[in-house]
């Protein structure tokens, strides 16, 4: 019912889908910066959807386990392996007890969720497992793992998914399109922000057709972009009002801010857009160098693909349904 | 009542154009038509967050299509929604401009002592008072938390008075220590945690803000009244144990 950290890599914490319902006393989402990815993670190792797993940085996890577990991830390029045997994003794997689950380090994109059959079970604190990596709360200790911790699990489910003994890497795995996720030419998908009129037609054209570096000082709260400066027509002082996981905010110095998961509650700087939901998972895999652009599109096609994604997942969800065994 | 899209899962209700111009009044509007939401369960919605003169809703873009039929409606079934729940009209937009006229008083303990108070002799300087003048003008008016945002149960204060207001620091401290109370422009505030900043630190509360095993997790919630009492460190000391 728990895993030995052998080695905690880059940066590794516990997160499920996020903390909701709290934004009003200033705490944070937290939670999977690509909860999609987390969900079909979970989905493939016939977990809960929403059930806590491990998002990893840049690799260099080791864990060792203690029980017989099912486990999947989804996201960047990163190498796992069980044992000797390689584990492909989107399979379901089989792990014995007494052995170990290597991540190698990221070739492209950043992060991946891994999925463990029955989640982790670190206790639920104000309606969620996700750790709050700012306010040190939540997750494990309220804090990154660290080699040596011991990480509890939950029970494992009753239906196990088909990845058995016999058969230790499923033969099925989950679309390519969700469990690989990191973009060799990643596009940025926005719809307008409430202060896009604050910016002239040069600028808003420099915004959608100029590429946008990511920066290095980039993180859970943040992709910060080098490329040509937005300057607005007038300095305007704004009320600080809510931002939300995929803003685009413009401070001062004229380079956007992409806000993610850990992103504060509130914000006075102008917002020029809003990268669409399922465009998040890209954002998450962003790492310094990397060369995005940003395409408008309408409200309304913003829905529409998430809607599609979502009725997708139904029928993946009903595919998945037939591997349980 | 304007409403515009915050991204594809939130929208902000805009209840007035500015704040500084009547605090007070705006408060309670913008926390009248939070608590007229709330009670009106329009589904979909997951939560409200209040601020300033905003009220921003999370959705969930699933539910709402379910409810409202179709992707291209989302949007505006919604906002059509909020604008029907809020109207001055109706039972709940009525009462919505009452809230607030019994808010609570906290009293919050802060101790000015020079060691915690980095920036007391800077925000004296640009007063053109004494420190000890500072304190009392401090310690001595009533203030409204207008907004809990930033970090967890970090309380945005007006009234401060207008001597006092002080620009932020040109450099942010990269650290400032868990209880520190600041003055930033017109702003005085708390930070609840250990937290990079920029306001000019001028005392230190032992008291916690943010307490993530409650619910609510935070001492004060938005329109609550605070005083500040001037403690001395060894009160400080023992209040803190």
């Amino acid at each position: 019912m728990k895993i030995f950290v052998t080695r905690a890599g880059f940066l590794t914490s516990v997160q499920d889908l996020g903390r909701v319902g709290f934004r009003q006393f200033g705490v944070s989402t937290s939670g999977a910066l690509d909860p999609f990815a987390l969900r079909v993670a979970n989905l493939v190792a016939g977990s809960d959807e929403s059930a806590a797993g491990l998002e990893i940085t840049f690799g260099g996890l080791h864990l060792q386990f203690t029980d017989d577990r099912v486990v999947a991830w989804c996201g960047g390029k990163l190498g796992a392996r069980v044992g000797s045997t390689s584990l492909p994003a989107g399979h379901a794997g089989f792990v014995h007890a007494g052995e170990e689950l290597r991540f190698e380090h990221a070739q492209a994109g950043c992060r991946c969720w891994l999925a463990i059959s029955g989640g982790v079970d670190v206790p639920i604190v104000l309606g969620s497992r996700s750790t709050d990596l700012r306010a040190n709360f939540g997750g494990f200790e309220g804090r990154a793992l660290r080699d040596g911790d011991v990480v509890p699990l939950g029970r494992k489910p009753r239906l196990e998914i088909a990845a058995t003994e016999s058969e230790r890497i499923s033969s099925w795995s989950a679309p390519k399109p969700w469990s690989q996720t990191a973009s060799a030419a990643p596009m940025l998908r926005f719809v307008r922000g409430a202060s896009w009129n604050l910016f002239d037609d040069l600028m808003v054209q420099l915004f959608t057709s100029e590429p946008f570096t990511v920066l290095p000082d980039s993180d859970r709260m943040g992709v910060r972009f080098d490329g040509p400066e937005l300057k607005q027509r007038n300095t305007i002082h704004l009320v600080s009002e809510a931002v939300a996981p995929g803003t685009v905010q413009v401070p001062p110095s004229g380079k956007p801010i992409l806000l993610l998961g850990d992103c504060q509650t509130i914000g006075g700087y102008p917002k020029i857009a809003h990268v669409i939901s399922i465009d998040l998972g890209i954002a998450a895999q962003l790492r310094a160098g990397d060369v995005v652009r940003f395409a408008e599109v309408s409200l309304a096609d913003a829905h529409r693909l998430l809607l599609e994604r979502e009725s997708e997942l139904k029928r993946f969800r009903i595919g998945m349904s037939l591997h349980a065994i | 009542m304007e409403i515009t899209p915050i991204g594809d899962s939130a929208l902000i209700v805009h209840v007035r154009d500015q704040f500084e111009d009547a605090p007070d009044e705006t408060l309670s509007q913008v926390l009248g038509v939070a608590s007229c939401l709330e009670r009106t369960n329009i589904p979909g919605i997951i939560e409200l967050a209040p601020a300033y003169t905003t009220v921003a809703v999370f959705f969930d873009p699933l539910a709402v299509a379910k409810a409202g039929g179709g992707p291209d409606r989302i949007h505006n079934w919604l906002a059509d929604r909020i604008r029907a729940a809020v109207a001055p009209g109706t039972d709940c937009g009525r009462r919505a401009k009452t809230r607030g006229s019994h808010s609570r008083l906290v009293e919050i303990p802060v101790c000015y002592d020079p060691e915690f108070a980095l920036d007391l002799d800077a925000v004296a300087r640009h007063a053109q008072i004494s420190p000890r003048q500072v304190v009392d003008l401090h310690s001595g008016a009533e203030y409204r938390v207008s907004c809990i945002g930033f970090v967890p149960g970090f309380p945005f204060l007006a009234g401060l008075p207008k001597k006092l207001a002080t620009p932020r620091r040109a450099t942010p401290r990269k650290e400032i220590p868990a209880g520190s109370v600041g003055i930033g422009g017109a702003q005085t505030g708390i930070y609840p945690l250990r937290s990079p900043g920029g306001w000019n630190l001028i005392g230190r509360t032992p008291v916690r803000l943010f307490e993530p095993s409650r619910n609510p997790p935070t001492l004060l919630r938005a329109s609550d009244r605070v005083r500040f009492r001037v403690i001395t460190r060894r009160e400080f000391d023992s209040l803190k144990r």
